[in-house]
């Protein structure tokens, strides 16, 4: 076995790499949730100045990786990778935003799950060796993924209850192989895991499997316990995934409800904004990684947390054939405090 | 290999009857009182409508379709108004069945859309909803003609 | 009276489609091509007239109504052209509406653009 890897899907670090700086910035719907004053940037027009919502995606991914490495004390100039991607059809928001950046670029689609698979390969870099600093950022913007996966926004139609809100954020995180903050010790990689759920109005229940899984495979590969968190959160299960996700978990021998919670469930009041089962999208666990929890940690109010963006794989050619919707969830262990 | 593809099978059933309990049930009651008014209300606007064309003295040929052109108009009107979609979110059915709904089916890809042109935005979205109706009611219509030629004289 | 008896049946339609919407897994581009078809087919086997006759712009209105209208173009044309007939009447009865819907489609999404969900 390769020397860094612990079990079959986890990887330790030797030299845990640093997250040094966050930025956030969320939609107005989102600005009006309960996570609001944590977000660095609030958009008043989720337009923000431009054409197209897709546009105004690509913007808001670029001004938050500058406002990140701007809190971080570097410059663009210094991020030696660009690990990215997001919802729209071949990343359009991440490769238009690395086009204007000019950083070296990896383009990553992980659906909903691309934060941890970015903070995943990024990490790996770092500790590898390969790179001294990188930024790994993704969005998501509800009107842009609405008219690519869903329907036109002016039409009279009624949204399920089981159906989730794609938040429109994004959320960027500057790794570094030294300096302050915390840091990310153990990623596991998860797989992709389909039970045959076609229903695209309940991605959480889509999901939900290969959350659990990930979950699960990340206790059992470190020997961690549920008790070793201060926080387990998943990215945008929404309501209906979550309890399944518990409950699947529980069932693999591991009792986490006490430290767990959804990025999903926290970004939104569901019943005030109307969100039905919660958020979705890549903004949706970015940004409420870049802002609140990334700052719980920072006021060690949070110690150690265990982080798993989780995606639907689907797409609207293979929704439009019928077939079911694979799950992915990737998890990715930070801390403040390494040798706990 | 045959008995492990049975078992992810029955693993898929279980888990998708096991989510079924996990679903809230929509609320049907208020949904189908919410679809009864405000269905009913377009209709019986549509009645007052065609009363009043019958008093300006059209006949009944015109009547029928004086009567959906000026709906047709309405639903795209308050389409672009933006205010369809939020009747649209109580009412369900009951605007999505009338022939505003319909209206309301074409204008929002086509609204949609602009920022993909005119040739490949508008027009050519204008109908990914609307379509089908018209596929499928001409080419329903067309064989209850033909079966009414061949059979029913 | 006819106001009465239109929001009953207009009504009692709409009922109709927010049930298979809610019950089943038909999105509304579903329903409404499952209501013109058979529109089409009750008006073709004689059942709709009645329900026109009783509920006015109560059955007009909605899809059906629509299918109504293409049904009965079809088979008066018919009548009156033969098998040309077949493929001209459903068009040429439900022309105003089409094309006061692609006329107006066109010009509502030249004039207005769409507003983001809040």
């Amino acid at each position: 076995m390769a020397s860094k890897k612990l079990g079959k899907q986890t990887v330790k670090f030797d030299h845990p790499p640093v997250i040094i700086g966050t930025a956030a910035t969320v939609g107005p719907k989102e600005g009006q949730g309960p996570l609001s004053s944590y977000f660095d940037t609030v958009l008043s027009d989720d337009l923000y100045g431009e054409n197209s919502w897709e546009l105004a995606e690509s913007k808001m991914l670029r001004e938050t990786v500058k406002l990140a490495v701007q809190k971080s004390d570097k410059n663009i100039t210094d991020m030696e990778y660009m690990l990215s991607g997001d919802l729209l059809n071949q990343l359009m928001s991440a490769t238009f935003a690395a086009r204007d950046l000019g950083i070296p670029f990896f383009g990553l689609y992980g659906a909903c799950s691309t934060m941890t698979e970015s903070l995943s390969l990024g990490s790996m870099l770092i500790d590898g060796g390969y790179a001294k600093h990188l930024v790994a950022v993704t969005s998501s913007h509800f009107s842009a993924a609405e008219r690519q996966f869903r329907f036109p926004l002016e039409l009279g139609n009624q949204r399920p209850l089981t159906a989730q809100w794609t938040v429109t954020g994004s959320g960027a995180a500057i790794l570094a192989s030294y300096g302050q903050g915390p840091r990310i010790t153990h990623v596991t990689t998860g797989k992709v895991i389909d039970l045959g759920i076609k229903d695209a109005n309940n991605m959480g229940a889509a999901m939900a499997p290969a959350a659990a899984d990930t979950i699960a495979t990340h206790f059992e590969d470190t020997g961690f316990a549920p008790e070793s968190y201060d926080l387990i959160v998943t990215g945008d299960l929404g309501a209906i995934g979550k309890e399944i996700t518990q409950e699947m978990v529980y069932d693999r021998g591991y009792n986490i409800a006490k430290v767990y919670n959804d990025c999903g469930l926290m970004i939104f009041d569901n019943k005030a904004q109307d969100t039905h089962a919660g958020g979705s999208g890549c903004g949706c666990s970015a940004s409420v990684f870049c802002g609140y929890i990334y700052q719980q940690l920072q006021k060690n109010k949070l110690n150690r947390v265990l982080l798993i963006s989780t995606g639907a794989l689907l797409s609207t050619t293979s929704a439009q054939q019928g077939q079911s919707i694979p799950g992915i969830a990737h998890a990715v262990t930070i801390t403040n405090n390494v040798k706990g | 290999m045959e008995n492990k593809k049975l078992q992810s099978i029955n693993k898929q059933q279980e888990y998708n009857e096991y989510v079924q309990q996990k679903i809230p049930k929509p609320t049907y009651f208020k949904n189908c009182i919410w679809a009864f008014i405000v269905g009913g209300l377009i209709c019986v606007f549509g009645q007052f409508l065609a009363n009043i064309f019958k008093g300006m003295g059209l006949n009944k040929e015109d009547v029928a379709s004086a009567v959906p052109m000026t709906l047709v108009f309405l639903g795209a009107f308050f389409t672009g108004l933006g205010v369809y979609d939020q009747l649209g979110k109580r009412a369900g059915a009951g605007s999505i069945v009338p022939i505003t709904g319909f209206a309301n089916s074409i204008v929002s890809p086509a609204m949609e859309f602009k920022r993909e042109g005119y040739v490949f935005g508008v027009a050519a979205k204008m109908f990914v909803l609307a379509g089908p109706v018209l596929v499928y009611g001409y080419g329903s219509s067309i064989i209850v003609g033909l079966l009414y030629y061949f059979l029913g004289r | 009276m006819d106001y009465v008896r239109a929001f009953i049946v207009g009504g009692a339609i709409c009922v109709i489609g927010q049930l298979l919407m809610d019950g089943t897994k038909l999105t509304p581009a579903h329903v409404l091509v499952l209501f013109v078809t058979s529109g089409v087919v009750l008006t073709a086997l004689g059942i709709y007239e009645p329900i026109v006759d009783f509920g006015g712009a109560g059955a007009t209105v909605p899809l059906p109504g629509f299918g109504y209208a293409l049904a009965k173009g079809a088979i008066k044309a018919t009548k009156a052209n033969g098998i040309l007939g077949a493929f001209t009447g459903g068009v040429t009865a439900t022309a105003g509406g089409v094309a006061a819907a692609i006329f107006f489609g066109y010009l509502m999404s030249v004039l207005f653009t769409p507003k983001s969900k809040k």
